[in-house]
C-alpha cells in the first residue's frame, strides 16, 4: 500500500511531512531533501480528498529528484549554478504522477547534474545514508533513495546515466528500477548524457517500483527518443503462482570476478539458488566486453555533458556573475557555478571530443560501446531472458573514502553496462552484509520490463525477511 | 597521450571553464590519471564497427509548426537580465554599442 495505510491523501502526506521532520531529512540532518513544499503538498492533498481522487497514487506522497522539473520548487540540480532556479515548464514524468494522484512533497539531494555515485558532490553538501549515518546513501540519486529508506515515501523519482538509481538503490535497501532507453520521457529531466540518461524509479517494495514505473512509462512527443509502443502491466507478476518456471537465468561471469567480496558473492548465490527454486534454469554466460564499460562510459558521458552543460553560462537563466566582457562573463559565472567533478568532467569532455583526440577517444569508445551492446544483444538471442548479477561491487561506503575519481567511477561498474547498451535493469534488496543492505541486480532485453519485474516480484516473496537481514 | 598545462588551459578556453593556476595544475594530474585507464581501449579491434547500430530508430522529427509550449511563469522570473523581451549579455569585443546592452 503506497500512502502507508492512510485513509484520506491528507492523512498520508502530514504522515510523510511528520516522517521527515522525525528522521532529520532536511539540510542540518540526512540532508537527504533540498525543498520541501508542505503548504503546497497539503493543500493538493485536501483537493484531491475534496473531489475523492481515484487514480492509481491517489493522494500518495512522492519525492523528485532536484534534476527533474517541477514547478513550485526549485529544480537546482544540485548545483550552485542553478540555486533556486523554478522551472518554467513541469517533467512529464512528474506530470503523469501528479495526474494518477500522487502529491509531490519535495525535492531530493544529489551530485551535482548527476555526477557522481556517493551524493557526495552536492553543491548543498553530502547527503548521509539512512540505514548508516556516517555512510554514503550512493548516488547520484541519494536523496530519493534516502527518502524512501528512511520511510518518508514510498515511491521517488531518480535519474540514471551510470546505475545513479540502481547504486544507491542497493545501497539503502530498496528497489531501484532503470527502464529501456525510451521507455519513459526525459522531457524536464535536464540533460546530463543524453544518449545515457533516463529517468528511474526507487520503491520500498517491488510493487511500489512497478506501480510508480507503469504511470511514468508511455509515449510523450515532447522526447523525440521516446518510443511509442505499448506499456504492458508490470503489476502482473505479483499474482503469479509459478513465476519463473521455463525462465532462464544467466549468471555473467565478467560480474562474479575473483576479487568480489565473498560476503556479497554468497548474498547473490542464495538469490540464485531460490530462482533455480522457483522453477528458473540458471546458466553461466559471459558479456566479454564488460571489463572495458567503465573506461567506455567516463569517455561517452562526459563528451556528451561538455556539450549538455554549455547552456549554463549565465545568459538565460541561473548564476550570472559578471566578468571582462562576455567571454569574460561566462567564464567567471561557469568557473563559480559548477563544482569540482562537474567541472572535471566538462574539461574531459571537452577534451576526448577536441581535433585530434576525437578518433582516439571518443570515435573508439562509441565503437566499444556497440561491442558492448551486442554482448547483450549475444547473450539474450542464445535464449537467455534475463542476467542476475550484484548491483555493487561494495555495500555503502563512509563518506569521505573516495578522494580519487577513477576509484569512485568504479562503483558504476556492475551497472553502467546497461546504460550504454540501453536495456532495463533493477536492483533489490537480497540480504545484509555487517548490517548494510546489498542489492542483487536484474538486466532484462530492451522492453522487457514485465518480465524483469516478474522475477522480481517472486525474489522478494521467496527471500521475505531474509532480504533485509 | 599525456595531457600538458597548455592541453588544460586550451580545452578550458574551448569550454569557457575559468581555471585558476592551482585548479589547471591539479586537472593536468587528474586527467592523465584518468586518461591513462582509458589507453585499455586502444587495442581493442573494432575494424568494421559503426557508431550507431545499423538497425537503430531513425531520429523523429515534428512539424516546425504548432504554438511554444507554453510557460508558467515568465522569463522575467528567471532569467539573470532582460530588456524588452530580450536576454541581455555584455558587450561582445568586437561591436561599439552606444546602448550600453549590460
Amino acid at each position: 500500500m503506497t500512502n502507508g495505510g492512510s485513509s484520506t491523501a491528507t492523512d498520508a502526506v502530514s504522515a510523510s511531512l511528520a516522517r521527515a521532520r522525525e528522521v532529520g531529512a532536511g539540510r542540518d540532518g540526512l540532508n537527504i531533501l533540498l525543498y520541501q513544499d508542505a503548504d503546497g503538498a497539503l493543500a493538493e492533498a485536501a483537493r484531491h480528498d475534496t473531489v475523492s481522487s481515484t487514480g492509481p497514487l491517489a493522494g500518495v506522497p512522492v519525492v523528485i529528484k532536484d534534476n527533474i522539473a517541477t514547478l513550485r520548487m526549485p529544480t537546482s540540480c544540485g548545483s550552485k549554478i542553478l540555486e533556486g532556479y523554478v522551472s518554467p515548464y513541469e517533467a512529464t514524468a512528474v506530470t503523469r504522477l501528479r495526474e494518477a494522484g500522487a502529491v509531490v512533497v519535495a525535492k531530493s539531494n544529489m551530485d551535482e547534474f548527476a555526477m557522481g555515485s556517493s551524493t557526495e558532490n552536492s553543491a548543498f553538501g553530502p547527503a548521509r545514508n539512512p540505514i548508516a549515518p556516517d555512510r554514503v546513501p550512493g548516488g547520484s540519486s541519494g536523496g530519493s533513495a534516502g527518502a524512501v529508506a528512511s520511510g518518508i515515501v514510498r515511491i521517488a523519482l531518480g535519474s540514471e546515466t551510470g546505475g545513479s538509481v540502481r547504486q544507491p538503490a542497493a545501497f539503502c535497501g530498496i528497489v531501484g528500477v532503470k527502464p529501456t532507453y525510451g521507455r519513459v520521457s526525459r522531457y524536464g529531466l535536464v540533460a546530463f548524457a543524453s544518449s545515457l540518461d533516463h529517468i528511474g524509479v526507487f520503491g520500498a517494495t517491488v510493487d511500489d517500483a512497478a506501480l510508480g514505473l507503469e504511470t511514468i512509462a508511455g509515449h510523450d512527443a515532447n522526447d523525440a527518443t521516446s518510443v511509442n509502443r505499448p506499456v504492458e502491466n508490470f503489476r502482473a507478476g505479483r499474482l503469479s503462482a509459478s513465476p519463473l518456471k521455463g525462465v532462464v537465468v544467466g549468471k555473467p561471469v565478467e560480474y562474479f570476478p575473483s576479487d568480489l567480496d565473498p560476503k556479497i558473492a554468497e548474498r547473490c548465490n542464495t538469490a540464485i539458488d531460490e530462482l533455480q527454486r522457483l522453477g528458473a534454469e540458471v546458466r553461466e554466460v559471459s558479456l566479454p566486453h564488460t571489463r572495458l564499460a567503465i573506461e567506455v562510459y567516463y569517455i561517452v558521458a562526459p563528451a556528451e555533458a561538455s556539450s549538455n552543460l554549455a547552456r549554463f553560462d549565465g545568459v538565460r537563466y541561473g548564476l550570472r556573475i559578471e566578468g571582462d566582457g562576455l567571454r569574460g562573463m561566462y567564464e567567471a559565472t561557469r568557473s563559480s557555478g559548477f563544482g569540482p567533478e562537474v567541472t572535471r568532467r566538462i574539461i574531459l569532455g571537452t577534451y576526448v571530443l577536441s581535433a585530434g583526440y576525437y578518433d582516439a577517444y571518443y570515435r573508439k569508445a562509441m565503437q566499444v560501446r556497440q561491442l558492448i551492446s551486442r554482448d547483450f544483444a549475444n547473450v539474450f538471442a542464445s535464449g537467455v531472458d534475463l542476467l542476475f548479477t550484484p548491483t555493487t561491487p561494495t555495500t555503502a561506503f563512509p563518506l569521505g573514502a573516495k578522494s580519487d575519481p577513477y576509484e569512485m567511477y568504479l562503483s558504476d561498474i556492475f551497472t553502467c553496462t546497461a546504460n550504454l547498451a540501453g536495456v532495463p535493469a533493477m536492483s533489490q534488496p537480497i540480504g545484509r552484509v555487517d548490517g548494510l543492505p546489498v542489492g542483487g541486480q536484474f538486466i532484462a532485453p530492451h522492453f522487457h520490463e514485465a518480465g524483469m519485474f516478474r522475477a522480481a516480484y517472486a525474489l522478494e516473496r521467496a527471500l521475505g525477511p531474509r532480504a533485509s537481514q | 597521450m599525456s595531457v600538458s598545462l597548455d592541453d588544460v588551459r586550451h580545452v578550458a578556453l574551448l569550454a569557457r571553464v575559468g581555471l585558476t593556476d592551482e585548479r589547471a595544475a591539479a586537472l593536468v594530474a587528474e586527467l592523465n590519471t584518468i586518461l591513462q585507464h582509458m589507453d585499455v581501449l586502444s587495442p581493442v579491434d573494432t575494424t568494421g564497427v559503426e557508431l550507431a547500430p545499423s538497425d537503430a530508430a531513425p531520429t523523429v522529427l515534428r512539424a516546425d509548426e504548432g504554438p511554444a509550449i507554453p510557460l508558467a511563469r515568465p522569463r522575467e522570473s528567471f532569467a539573470p537580465k532582460m530588456r524588452d523581451g530580450f536576454f541581455l549579455v555584455p558587450r561582445l569585443d568586437t561591436h561599439e554599442d552606444a546602448g550600453g546592452a549590460s
